[in-house]
């Protein structure tokens, strides 16, 4: 009788036996080329195809941001999209926001303000903060809330967030004038 | 404007020059955290895993008449299908009453009744489809009312279930799973003095704990012997390893709990859920190890929640305004099962009343059974329902006698010298819940409820401000011999390594406990390494990390862990600079003589034993221990429920600013002002962090979330959709942590637990603002905009 309701949110990987399609796109700056289940979603791609585990899975049906990356730029959803649909796309994830073992100035303010405390809607927030950041570098607390209001967090009530964001924004500013 | 003030200190502070204490280092883990490599259980996979499913009753209450499984157990890639009928057990933590799937009818709509475990999620679900389940519903028992009547019975067989003898009081031939009483003084005599009696009744939903990780476990169970392996999303390993053994007859030896990163708990993790599950369908699948990891419905509607409350109270009191009795009595919708619901019953009997002084108290906590979804452990445990009902019954008492609701709390509050409910005196040293009022009152510029003059005047303007105060205290409800231990080791570079049994799910135990043992071994926190990913195997053993109770209990373990390898370290020492141990000290990473300071071993060469310049050794590699036992606490009367129940109160208070949009029912908070009686900060930004995160959580009980049913019981909102949280766009503009530190004498380092308390008393406050502003009561939770437009409709009628 509940049964429809198992199908919706299968949270880990599944194949549906159809033929499997060949996806090409760039994750976190590397072409990757693969054939995959035409179903798969593309949280499922990162996470079991790509192995890319940060990327979290907390409810599967877009409502709570957990499995937020950078697609093409935006902010999205990733366990919303398929997988096929990124063809030709540029994804960036929270494995992609350091570079060559340096934290990016954003991983350092959430360390800094102190923006995580289970850590799990941490790499989501992280890519919302992100795509904000890249768009709007100056943003005003309004806009942060608005750019995160996607994004659940039970454990920190979000002003530590926000505060981060804001630190990065004025770091990054700086640095760029540099 | 900076949204969160630093988080200052009012009050009797110290300046203890502590070099870690007080301070506000990262968080040990926030590296992980941040590039996405912490590994929780949700991202693990073994060889050969399998993926489990549950089939879930859509009744409420309901016989199952017959169950088939042939069509799922013959579809392929399906390895086990299990119903209640191969699994013969009882399971709970104090009341012995839950089949790990429904055994002969279903209690509540989301209860499992068969799981399949396959190669992948996507067969499971197919599998699921193929189980027939004829019900016969039953008459459902969906409110405290029809539960207190017992014409229908949850449990037909309450009367022959196991339970905690003397602590709990399940009543025959009804759904009262216990009813514990605390009785005080004499109400009779007490309500004849009185020159004022108020009364009312409260209400507030079940609530949803919502972490963003759902509960979720993997198990290996060998098929050969009873040996059974566990990782979990769990606050509680050493409970789950020990409920396991209790209800499979198996040793504790036998099984290893391993809990990773854990994404969030607020209590719903504590205790054991779906490991039992997990342990019978690897056993059957010849031990090839089982992911079960619950979606967000089953989140919301299979797995515990907060227990419903409706609270009366009869409050007598002296035209002065002084409290002389009090008749309570409480009644917990705790669902299907007991789980820890009878134990917050039991809470709330020593300190459902609240940190006010009452001589003449008759309080009746009665935790029910009804056919929701089961209550359990939720962050407070209790106190957020409790104070609900006693700070907005405070206010209302104020009302009456047309008094300052500030003066009327500072007339009652619990201070030095005063008696507890239950008998338990406060001291000097016992936190002062008066200071934190008085705090919380100056931030918010508390000058007294408007006059209704004022308010009518703010009405045509569309939006009124109020303004609101509440008190709160909690002690950890737990066992009065609950215990903890910590190991340390030292390796040869001087590097300390810390095992704890805790779990530290974001709270910042690790961190706390890494700045304890780096205060006392004076060195640098960066040498401290807190071992993560706890193992009952390796990790020495703590009750579970529940109740605000581990930087008290966790912080005394390690600072007399740290002690004893400072002893281990001195021992060597003097023979070494041959002199006695009395006179060496330590400092800068070495053990010194304290007259000639160059007398002195650097730790790193004491680590492993120390070695002579010709190569004899002496000593050995330095392993501390340390432990801590709660002292001094006893079991309460059973009776009376007089005794010692606490470890250590922590007092707080709100003040809260608020507007109301008069249109629409919105409530935008302006600011709330938190003040506790923490007696020592230990790490500043975790304990701000602990402070602001419980009061948005404490807003989203206040405003936003509950269970809705349908008059059939079905849960009508399992999802976030439907049960919202709060989002970054629910904030308050500001929130203001204060911290009081009058130091608890046994605390470490004079410290008390927070973990707890900044969600409790917010309802409370809010609905108090809204009086202010309104001149309306509201008596339930949530304080939706539905709830305030059509109160204020009630009030112009
Ligand atoms: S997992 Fe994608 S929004 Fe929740
Ligand atoms: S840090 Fe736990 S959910 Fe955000």
């Amino acid at each position: 009788m509940c049964a429809e309701h198992e199908h919706k949110a299968a949270q880990t990987y599944q194949d549906s036996g159809l033929p499997r399609v060949l996806l090409n796109c760039t994750v976190n700056g590397e072409n990757v080329s693969q054939w995959i289940d035409p179903t798969m979603s593309l949280l499922h791609f990162l996470r079991h195809e790509l192995n890319l585990l940060g990327t979290k899975e907390g409810c599967g049906e877009g409502e709570c941001g957990a499995c937020t990356i950078i697609f093409n730029g935006r902010a999205v959803n990733s366990c919303l999209v398929l997988a096929q649909e990124a063809e030709g796309s540029r994804i960036l994830t929270v494995e992609g926001l350091g570079q060559e073992g340096q934290l990016s100035i954003l991983q350092q303010e959430f360390i800094k303000e102190d923006a995580l405390q289970c850590g799990f809607c941490t790499p989501g927030m992280l890519m919302s903060a992100r795509a904000l950041l890249d768009r709007n570098p100056e943003p005003e607390e309004e806009e942060i809330k608005e750019a995160i209001a996607g994004n659940l967090c039970r454990c920190t009530g979000y002003y530590p967030i926000i505060e981060a964001i804001k630190k990065a924004s004025e770091r990054e500013k700086e640095a760029s004038q540099r | 404007m900076t949204l969160v003030m630093e988080g200052r200190s009012e009050g009797a502070m110290r300046e203890a020059g502590y070099r870690y204490v007080g301070h506000s280092p990262d968080r040990q883990e926030a590296l992980e955290k941040v590039t996405g490599r912490a590994r929780y259980v949700h991202d693990m996979e073994l060889p050969g895993m399998l993926y489990a499913k549950m089939l879930h009753s859509p009744y409420a209450h309901a016989e199952i008449l017959s169950l088939d499984v042939s069509e799922a157990k013959a579809l392929p890639g399906v390895k086990a299908v299990l119903t209640g009928r191969e699994l013969p057990y009882l399971l709970g933590l104090y009341m012995v009453d839950k089949p790990i799937l429904a055994q002969h009818k279903v209690r509540y709509q989301g209860e499992p009744v068969a799981a399949v475990a396959a190669v992948d999620t996507r067969t499971a679900a197919k599998a699921l489809s193929l189980i027939k389940v004829e019900y016969q519903p039953l008459p459902a028992v969906l409110s405290v009312e029809e539960a207190l009547t017992g014409g229908v019975l949850v449990h037909e067989d309450i009367n022959t279930l196991d339970y905690v003898k003397g602590v709990f009081f399940p009543q025959p031939n009804s759904n009262i799973a216990s009813w514990h009483k605390t009785i005080k003084g004499d109400i009779q005599k007490g309500f004849a003095q009185a020159e004022l009696t108020i009364e009312n009744e409260w209400r507030l939903p079940q609530v949803a704990h919502v972490p963003l990780e759902t509960h979720v476990v993997i198990v290996q169970a060998d098929p050969y012997s009873p040996k059974v392996k566990i990782w979990s999303s769990s606050q509680s390993p050493f409970a789950v390893r020990n409920l396991l053994a209790k209800a499979f007859g198996i040793s504790r030896g036998d099984i290893t709990v391993v809990v990773p990163y854990i994404g969030g708990g607020f209590g719903g993790k504590a205790g054991i859920h779906l490991e039992p599950l997990g342990v019978v369908l690897s056993r059957v699948c010849q031990g090839r190890p089982v992911k079960i990891q619950a979606t967000r419905e089953e989140e919301f509607n299979q797995l515990p929640t907060r227990e419903g409350l409706r609270g009366r109270v009869k409050t007598g009191v002296t035209k002065d305004g002084k409290i002389v009795a009090e008749e309570i009595y409480f009644d917990w919708d705790g669902g299907a099962y007991a789980d820890y619901s009878v134990n917050v019953g039991r809470a709330a009997g020593y300190a459902g009343a609240g940190p006010y002084e009452i001589p003449n108290i008759e309080l009746h906590s009665r935790t029910l059974y009804t056919n929701k979804v089961f209550g359990t452990a939720y962050r407070g445990f209790g106190h957020l329902e409790t104070h609900w009902v006693i700070e907005r019954q405070m206010d209302l008492a104020a009302q009456a006698l047309e008094m300052d609701p500030y003066e009327f709390r500072m007339k009652n509050l619990l201070r030095e010298g005063a008696t507890t409910i239950t008998g338990e005196k406060i001291t000097a040293h016992s936190g002062c819940v008066d200071q934190c009022l008085e705090a919380v009152a100056k931030e918010i510029a508390w000058t007294g409820y408007q006059s209704a003059a004022e308010r009518e005047k703010a009405f045509k303007t569309g939006k009124v401000r109020g303004k609101g105060l509440a008190v709160l205290h909690k002690a950890p409800a737990m066992p009065p011999n609950t215990s903890t231990s910590a190991i340390m080791q030292m390796d040869e570079d001087g590097t300390v390594r810390l095992l704890l049994g805790a779990i530290d799910m974001g709270q910042g135990a690790y961190t706390t406990m890494a700045q304890i043992a780096a205060e006392v071994l004076d060195m640098p926190l960066e040498k401290v390494k807190v071992i993560w990913e706890n193992d009952t195997d390796k990790n020495p053993y703590d009750w579970q990390t529940v109740a605000s109770k581990y930087t008290f209990m966790g912080g005394n373990a390690v600072i007399r862990c740290a002690q004893d390898l400072l002893r281990q370290m001195k021992e060597v020492a003097a023979c070494v600079l041959r002199c006695p141990v009395d006179e060496l000290t330590h400092g800068n990473e070495r053990i010194r003589h304290i007259q000639h300071q160059d007398k002195a071993i650097a730790f790193k060469d004491l680590a492993l034993g120390y070695a002579y310049q010709n190569g004899t050794g002496i000593g050995g590699p330095l392993i501390g221990r340390g432990v801590y036992m709660a002292e001094g606490l006893t079991n309460l009367d059973p009776a009376t429920g007089q005794g010692l129940p606490a470890l250590d109160w922590t007092y707080g208070a709100h003040g809260a600013e608020i507007e109301i949009d008069v249109e629409t029912g919105e409530i935008h908070v302006l600011k709330i002002a938190s003040a506790f009686d923490v007696g020592q900060v230990i790490n500043r930004k975790l304990a701000v962090g602990q402070v602001v995160g419980g009061v948005i959580q404490g807003l989203g009980s206040a405003l936003i979330e509950g269970y809705k049913y349908s008059p059939e019981g079905r849960l009508l909102n399992p999802s976030f959709t439907d049960n919202k949280i709060p989002t970054a766009k629910d904030i308050p503009d500001r929130v203001v942590p204060i911290f009081i530190e009058n130091p608890q004498r046994d605390g470490p380092f004079g410290a008390r637990g927070v973990g707890e308390h900044p969600m409790i008393s917010v309802p409370s406050v809010l609905a108090n603002a809204v009086y202010d502003a309104l001149g309306v009561n509201f008596y339930e939770l949530p304080l939706s905009p539905e709830r305030i437009v059509s109160g204020l409709a009630r009030q112009k009628e």
